[in-house]
């Protein structure tokens, strides 16, 4: 941090200088400019143009006459939505759930001063390298009672051993939590044991005077500390669980039938393959008010709670 | 804390040091597992494919797989592999990556040392704007760009992947700012440093850790990405993604597992070197202040 | 051998197109998702005829999905204001295509060529939009067949059902001799083309016209229609427990591999069986669906073309639709993947006895009017109704619903527009 800039700093003051101040007045707002005509444009924009295209009767392509709440109408009575969303709040919470529980497990036992931690750190981050396109093949075997686990276990003897959650439509979703924890719980891990680095040893240490055990050290004064850990991987992994899509089509395609849909594939599919995308933007408003009542309330409180100085 | 916890752990027992890494190993398990059927997959012969466990080791390694993913297996009419393809990804992914990179560490250089009224509203907007299921954005932003005349070519997909990147970059330079002490900003603008010379000087020297984040996440992002790519791009531009899925889709005809095993890990080459390689820098610039709300 | 065959015949194709058009350069851009395997091979033809008029092949390759996404791409392309010259489309799309007024008029090609007495009127209905060509049909799949390993039959002494009454009593032979009777992978396209194979065994090309084509309410909701999924249910009780999800080839390799007794699938199953080696009527049967003898459930593959407004644009069109019609060409591509030529006049000394049968069925089928669409091969009506329709059939397939029950959904998803 020796870099101080060096004192000559504008050498032509005076004339030229009060053209020059106003630039850098306004320099840090035209720096930002770009990022807020793009997000204004391509962010807020289009969720406008989705908002009233699904108040139209737009089919394979956009059409612009208004029909009213038809489509929000249709989507409500629509079974095959209500089982994409009880499939987002089951894969959601427990794909979050079980992400920042093995991610920070990992990261506790990563730092007990472990041997070989680097290689076993790239071996829990490399998952968010790979594609699911394909990845999701190597996990549909695995999870196919026929092919995978339960044909291992059976081969050991255990014939009574049944694991045939692919297959069985009240459970195919939770096959999909599986993959999804293993795809980002590294990354997650990765996070959490940076925060760790970052803890105020003195703390600990006075802690430590006290008297107090390692699991009460972690419990009552690390995993506090974390919090602002915890909001960024909490933002992460939601924004990763709502857009759940390549995960969903290369594990189940949504299947048995349609038990394992999510609003992410549910959009996807009634805009472009069913010709309904008046109906597919009414989705994906519902989506967006979803995202809006949970992450905003989120988003607030940590945004107000940071900002110290 | 790595220190305390050994202090700690000098009088716990040697059995709970193997707890431990058995728990570690038992998870490196878990995670190895899709990677070992990968690989031992693409090994495999079609014969030994069919007629064996599917997650069984190779009967006899055959590297032929590897040969014909790279250099000639059919995707469409043309007969040349992955090759092509996966040169034509770190076209457009280079400069996405960049551009994004740089954009993000403007914005977020603006966001912690030249607050303005509403810039916290500003920051609040992007954040759930990168919400929005990108699915929504295809026929807006294919209209756009057929307007801007970049439809269906390299700029314009950088274009969008710097677009819906930039949030993410932000995020993470903006967290990492917040950090930074501002006396050290505000002794600079008393010296009468501007703000471009403060961002040269002072804050990009001490930014190294929190750019690699930065480029390592929107590497993997973009690199991975699918649907910008099948439909801003066509033909001979296809990125490596669409090439895959182009090879592993076949509505009729034999599936090649082996080739499309090895095809897939080619297609992850890139990104696998990029996080073990850069793993160390990753935690570390995490651990930098990018955590830090 | 059967490939220099094909090349001596490609090569004439090519002189005769060379003598026959000017060498003017044009591009044509098509957009397919025939990306692999056998298919790719049959789009490279294509392409070969292309070259040899002097055009310029631009290849767009877009799969998964059985076109989901292609279809993504191609209404991006087209919102773009940028569409290519030729798109892959089959079905009610193209009449929805035609509406939109992006599709450009082949008349002029079609009236040449003579395109109205080479097809039969069935398949040249679905390429008209307002009376006039607007797409070229490469190639007719039959939906219909039941795959069946003779080996397997016989082990467990069972006949081959001709009727869905005698069903059961086969697979129960199957299934005790220790066989899996009915080899499917659970996908809601194979779910449903099962299903309609179904209706029309137990309904007639009449009832299936009225139910699946005509989507008539009385019909939907008639006995039939409850006969139709219970016969359905009685399917679903000889698959073997890890059906979900599995690829149909898959499914194909364990009726060769004599795993399972028999399939329902449409004719591209057929190069499966090739590529294993298995020779038809031998090593496996092709036979109709039961209840189906004689009826035809068909599965056109076609290409329409966009509105173009350069002269050079629409010479590339011209050719490519003579190419995708001329003789040379609709045999090749189906001796390759499986399925028939579109045009009547193709001589099938060539093809296999699956092949010819499916023909002959297909020629006179097309004179009683058991020649039917495929629903769920979007034949028959709209994307967004066949969905709607393909959400039931699946579901009902993949729980406990009673027939009853999947009745009245039937008749109420019959309704989306």
């Amino acid at each position: 941090m020796s870099a101080t800039p060096s004192t000559a700093a504008v050498p032509g003051v005076s004339n030229s200088g009060k053209f020059l101040d106003s630039v850098e007045r306004f320099l840090p707002k035209l720096v930002l400019a770009p990022t807020f005509v793009v997000t204004l444009l391509f962010i807020y924009g289009f969720i406008l143009w989705t908002g009233y295209l699904s108040f139209t009767q737009s089919r394979m392509l956009p059409n612009y006459d208004l029909v009213g709440f038809i489509q929000y109408q249709n989507l409500f009575d629509n079974e095959r939505w209500w089982v994409a969303l009880k499939n987002l709040a089951i894969f959601g919470s427990l794909f979050i759930a079980g992400c920042l529980a093995i991610g920070l497990g990992m990261a506790i036992l990563l730092d007990q001063k472990i041997r070989g931690e680097g290689f076993i750190r790239s071996i829990y981050l490399y998952p968010m390298a790979l594609s699911f396109v394909v990845t999701g093949t190597a996990w549909k075997w695995i999870l196919n009672p026929g092919l995978g686990f339960e044909k291992v276990m059976h081969d050991m003897g255990f014939a009574d051993f049944t694991f045939d959650w692919l297959t069985n439509s009240d459970m195919a979703i939770y096959t999909v939590v599986i993959a999804g924890v293993w795809q980002s719980s590294g990354f997650i891990m990765a996070m959490f044991l940076a925060g760790l680095r970052g803890v105020d040893e003195s703390i600990v240490k006075a802690a430590q005077v006290d008297g107090a055990s390692l699991p009460t050290i972690y419990w009552r004064i690390i995993i506090p500390s974390l919090r602002p850990v915890f909001f960024s991987a909490v933002m992460i992994l939601s924004h990763i669980a709502i857009k759940s899509f390549d995960l969903v089509m290369a594990l189940t395609g949504g299947g048995p039938g349609f038990a394992s849909d999510t609003p992410a594939t549910f959009m996807y599919t009634f805009s472009f393959t069913r010709n309904q995308i008046g109906m597919g933007a009414a989705s994906a408003m519902m989506m967006l008010m979803i995202v809006a009542a949970v992450v905003v309330p989120f988003l607030y409180s940590e945004l107000r709670s940071s900002r110290r100085g | 804390m790595a220190d305390t916890s050994n202090t700690q752990t000098q009088g716990a027992s040697r059995f709970g040091r193997y707890v431990i890494y058995t728990l570690l190993g038992l998870v490196c398990l878990y995670y190895l597992l899709p990677l070992f059927i990968m690989v031992s997959t693409s090994l495999k012969t079609l014969d030994d494919i069919r007629s064996g466990n599917l997650i069984a080791l190779p009967n006899e390694v055959t590297f032929e797989p590897w040969k014909e993913a790279w250099g000639s297996a059919c995707i469409g009419v043309r007969c040349e592999g992955m090759s092509v393809y996966f040169w034509n990804s770190f076209r457009f992914v280079v400069p996405a990556v960049l551009i994004s990179t740089l954009v993000g560490a403007f914005n977020g250089y603006v966001l912690t040392m030249w607050r303005f009224k509403g810039s916290d509203i500003f920051f609040s907007a992007l954040m759930i704007g990168c919400f929005i299921p990108f699915q929504v954005v295809l026929l807006p932003m294919a209209r756009t760009l057929g307007e801007l005349g970049i439809s269906n070519s390299i700029a314009g997909l950088i274009f969008v992947h710097v677009v819906y990147g930039v949030a993410f970059t932000t995020l993470f330079f903006r967290n990492y700012y917040v950090t930074i002490p501002d006396e050290l900003v505000k002794a600079a603008k008393i010296d009468g440093a501007g703000f471009l010379r403060i961002f040269w000087r002072i804050i990009l020297p001490i930014s190294t850790p929190i750019i690699v984040v930065s480029i390592i996440w929107q590497f993997t992002q973009i690199w991975n990405d699918f649907l910008f790519g099948v439909v801003f791009s066509s033909g001979d531009r296809q990125p490596v993604t669409v090439a895959l899925n182009n090879l592993v889709n076949t509505s009729t005809g034999v599936i090649g597992y082996n080739v499309d095993m090895a095809a897939a890990i080619i297609a992850a080459l890139p990104t696998l070197f990029v996080y073990i390689v850069a793993g160390k820098y990753f935690v570390r610039g995490l651990t930098a202040g990018s955590v830090k709300g | 051998m059967n490939t220099i065959r094909h090349k001596t015949k490609l090569a004439a194709a090519i002189t005769l197109a060379l003598a026959t058009f000017s060498a003017q350069a044009a591009e044509v851009e098509v957009l397919h998702w025939w990306t692999s395997g056998g298919e790719a091979k049959s789009v490279a033809e294509l392409k070969k005829l292309m070259q040899a008029k002097g055009d310029t092949w631009k290849d767009f390759a877009v799969s998964g999905g059985g076109g989901e996404n292609a279809m993504t791409v191609l209404k991006s392309r087209v919102v773009a204001g940028d569409p290519p010259t030729a798109a892959q489309i089959k079905g009610p799309s193209i009449q929805e295509w035609g509406a939109e007024g992006v599709l450009a008029d082949l008349s002029s090609t079609a009236k040449a060529g003579n395109w109205d007495t080479l097809l039969p009127p069935v398949v040249s209905k679905v390429m008209k939009y307002k009376g006039n060509y607007v797409a070229v049909p490469v190639n007719v799949h039959r939906v219909n067949w039941m795959w069946v390993n003779p080996a397997v039959f016989n082990k467990a002494g069972a006949k081959v059902p001709t009727t869905w009454a005698e069903f059961p009593d086969a697979a129960d032979k199957l299934q005790k001799a220790g066989f899996i009777a009915v080899a499917h992978g659970g996908q809601p396209w194979q779910d449903f083309t099962i299903f309609e194979s179904v209706v029309l065994g137990v309904g007639g090309p009449e009832f299936y016209q009225k139910a699946m084509v005509d989507l008539d309410q009385t019909a939907l909701k008639s006995a039939t229609m409850t006969k139709a999924f219970d016969t359905f249910r009685t399917v679903r009780k000889y698959v073997d427990k890890d059906f979900s999800g599995r690829d149909w080839n898959l499914a194909t390799q364990m009726v060769i591999q004599g795993k399972a007794g028999m399939q329902f699938m449409g004719d591209w199953a057929k190069g499966e069986f090739t590529a294993a080696g298995k020779k038809p009527g031998k090593d496996y049967l092709c036979v109709d669906v039961p209840g189906t003898q004689g009826d035809f459930t068909f599965n056109i593959d076609s290409f329409v073309m966009f509105k173009q407004s350069s002269s050079d644009a629409k010479k590339g069109q011209e050719d490519l639709a003579n190419a995708i019609m001329s003789p040379s060409f609709q045999e090749t591509f189906n001796l390759n993947k499986g399925s028939i030529p579109a045009r009547l006049d193709v001589k099938m000394d060539k093809f296999d006895d699956c092949a010819k049968k499916s023909n002959a069925d297909f020629v006179a089928s097309s004179k009683t009017g058991s020649l039917v669409p495929s629903i769920a091969h979007q034949m028959a009506v709209p994307a967004a109704t066949t969905g709607a329709i393909q959400d039931v059939v699946t579901q009902f397939f993949n729980s406990n619903m009673s027939s009853k029950q999947a009745v009245e959904k039937l008749a109420s998803a019959a309704k989306t527009q």
